[in-house]
């Protein structure tokens, strides 16, 4: 039995969870957090320079290790700045423990100095939020925060904490249990058996397979469905790597940036089994129009998902692994020879367009030849825009958890601080943040955790020098009119890296841009690689907002053949 | 002439039942997945049940396609224990309805009246 401090019992808790690394930053209303976090000898602090900053750097670990991982924020702005890297990781189904101070109780509702209502703000973007009232609280809220961000569909969890309930001092007699994702419950046998023979009984199937197959890891599972049954497999943004976008039957990604022959094939499939999706906006375009021929499979862990966009002829609630496993079990190897030859038919007169493919100093040349030196094995996070979708469409992903964007929220200034928290995670891979001039200065302070970490981040930046996807929708949408997308003055990004203790290639200069890939990364620490674009580069094909996923615009192959 | 928008009174098309945790942060959670759909609650009734560590909660809601998608919601809530949706007829709401037209005070006001606090309420 000791007696310890509302502080000490937070950090004690974590320690117990497994936490090895957190970030954050102190301020007034955590100050009690912190002190104790200074005396545990298992838990580093990674000091973010922004709290967006130590939300994605929880948010990359966490991708990366498939567990909960934890950052703090002092209360007020420091609340406030945090919110956006919880709104992120909510969309995108990622356990994380954001922990706040807050003022003290008897000041709460005042207008204090730093108070926000943080409880209140974060309502509506969290899995679940806790305002702690005592100590005694904290030994059931912790493991619980943990219990609920693993189970089920992922997601954040925040805990506000008072300042005076971390100076409470109460006796604590016995610890509980570290708090563990729930068991999944067994799939259902009769519909297991009606979604086996509504697959035996398709001719043209697909699987559609997203973010929820990353989490249950079953890529393996589909993977094997998909080679036994003759069942390609097309992936969303948030699903890249559940099965290598090399692997022969991979469609790569659907929807909005997809090659013409993906969703031209889901326009004529007669079965979809959509795994781990949510049949997103972006992946499906208008939705009447999408795969207007197929009955659809749905399995997805979250009840609310099923029959929301799209009603499933055979909808199933629970988790894709433990789906895939009692499917596989009902199917036998069944080949579909006439549909694969229609899958390489298109495939290879609807190919993607990657126009300068061979040239590093072009933007999918870049992305061929960015992978080519940082391996087979290389963590890849992104910022948003243009880059991100050239990185979807032609940086081979072949794993998973291995493919770090910020898919539901779109968040600019994701990539940097994600690629700490991924090193952090996994600290022998190379991690490449490929990233865009607008995007990198959204968080670009992180640089300054960078260096100090000294983690081996090597940083893409494709510079166009404006919003690059804003542009290109201006140019296609509204009339050329580029307004407010051009910056007009040019930072000069090297120096900022220098000045931050980065170092620094320029791709621009560079007689050998491959040789000069190959020379930034051979060296361990962090570098920036700086890629001028053109900003008239644009990503293609694409299908207009709104419009079905069959009228693509741009990307033809004869378009290409030009160039 | 009515706004396009106004309901006839008096109709109430569901009642969505609750049985919640009591604390200070639920109705937050249960309010605020309606308002970020633009979905109205037409009425609210809240009362403690047994020691009033749970409480019970009726929201009278338009029934639309929409239903469907709140309750998945609200069951995913982690202070929500029980959702059961009852059909417009629930008694909570018609003697809340008689309770309501009894007092004269609330018949619509002009903007801005001041209506002297009787305690009722």
């Amino acid at each position: 039995m000791s007696r310890l401090t509302g502080a000490q019992i937070i950090i004690r808790l974590l320690e117990r969870q497994g936490v090895r690394i957190l970030s954050g930053i102190p301020g007034g209303a955590n100050l009690p957090m912190y002190d104790a976090l200074s005396q545990s000898t298992v838990i580093r602090h990674v000091l973010a320079r922004h709290e967006q900053g130590a939300g994605f750097i929880a948010q990359g670990m966490s991708r990366v290790s498939g567990v909960p991982e934890v950052c703090f924020a002092t209360s007020g702005p420091g609340a406030t700045n945090v919110l956006t890297a919880i709104a992120d990781a909510k969309l995108d189904s990622i356990p994380l423990i954001c922990i706040t101070g807050q003022v003290p109780q008897a000041l709460i509702g005042t207008d204090a100095f730093q108070e926000v209502d943080t409880y209140g703000l974060s309502v509506p973007i969290t899995k679940h939020n806790f305002l702690v009232r005592s100590a005694a609280e904290l030994l059931t809220i912790i493991p619980e925060a943990f219990s609920i961000a693993a189970s089920g569909r992922p997601g954040p969890v925040l805990i506000d904490v008072p300042k005076d309930v971390q100076n409470q001092a109460i006796e604590v007699d016995a610890w509980p249990e570290p708090g563990a994702r729930l068991a999944d419950e067994a799939a259902d046998h009769e519909t297991v058996a009606a979604a086996a023979a509504m697959i035996a009984a398709a001719k043209r199937p697909i699987l559609y397979v997203g973010g929820g197959t990353i989490q249950s890891g079953s890529g393996e599972l589909i993977r094997a469905m998909s080679e036994d049954n003759d069942i390609p497999v097309t992936m969303t943004l948030m699903g890249l790597g559940a099965i290598a976008t090399e692997h022969e039957r991979s469609l790569g990604m659907l929807g909005m940036h997809a090659a013409r022959y993906t969703n031209a094939l889901l326009e004529e499939s007669d079965l979809l089994i959509a795994a781990g999706v949510r049949f997103d906006d972006r992946a499906t375009g208008r939705v009447a129009a999408f795969c207007p021929n197929a009955n659809i499979i749905h399995v997805d862990i979250d009840p609310s998902e099923l029959h929301k966009i799209k009603r499933a002829h055979i909808g199933v609630v629970g988790d894709v692994r433990v789906f895939m496993e009692a499917l596989s079990k009902h199917m036998r190897s069944q080949k579909r020879p006439a549909w694969l030859a229609r899958v390489s038919e298109l495939k290879s007169s609807m190919p993607l367009a990657m126009p300068g493919s061979g040239d590093a100093r072009q933007p999918y040349g870049l992305m061929r030849a960015v992978a080519r030196v940082a391996g087979d094995d290389a963590i890849v996070t992104t910022d948003v825009g243009q880059h991100q979708m050239w990185a979807a469409q032609a940086y081979p992903i072949n794993r998973p958890r291995r493919w770090l964007t910020s898919g539901g929220l779109g968040t600019m200034g994701f990539g940097l601080p994600a690629a700490i928290g991924a090193a952090l995670a996994d600290p022998a891979a190379t991690v490449v943040c490929i990233t865009g001039d607008g995007s990198f200065q959204m968080n670009i302070q992180e640089l300054a955790t960078l260096a100090e970490e000294n983690l081996n981040v090597k940083i893409v930046l494709m510079n166009n020098n404006s919003l690059g996807l804003v542009h290109q929708q201006q140019d296609l949408f509204y009339g050329n009119r580029v307004f407010a997308a051009d910056y007009q003055y040019k930072v000069d990004f090297l120096k900022i890296a220098a000045g931050f203790g980065v170092r620094g290639y320029d791709l621009g200069v560079a007689k050998d841009p491959d040789a000069m890939l190959r020379h930034a990364f051979s060296e361990t620490g962090p570098c920036l690689i700086h890629a001028p674009i053109d900003a008239s580069e644009k990503v293609f094909p694409m299908v207009p907002p709104g419009a079905a996923n069959k009228d693509m615009i741009g990307g033809e192959i004869h378009e290409a053949a030009k160039r | 002439m009515k706004p396009p928008n106004a309901k006839p009174s008096g109709i109430v098309r569901a009642v969505i039942q609750l049985t919640v945790h009591n604390h200070p942060g639920v109705m937050s959670h249960v309010c605020g997945l309606f308002a970020r759909r633009a979905f109205n609650l037409d009425g609210i009734a809240c009362l403690p049940v047994g020691d009033g560590s749970r409480s019970r909660v009726w929201l009278a809601i338009e029934d639309d396609r929409r239903v469907d998608q709140m309750v998945k919601q609200l069951q995913k809530l982690r202070d929500v224990i029980e959702v059961r949706l009852h059909k417009a007829e629930h008694a909570v709401f018609m003697k809340l309805e008689d309770f309501f037209k009894a007092h004269p005070e609330n018949r619509p006001q002009p903007v801005g009246a001041v209506v002297e606090g009787s305690g009722a309420v």
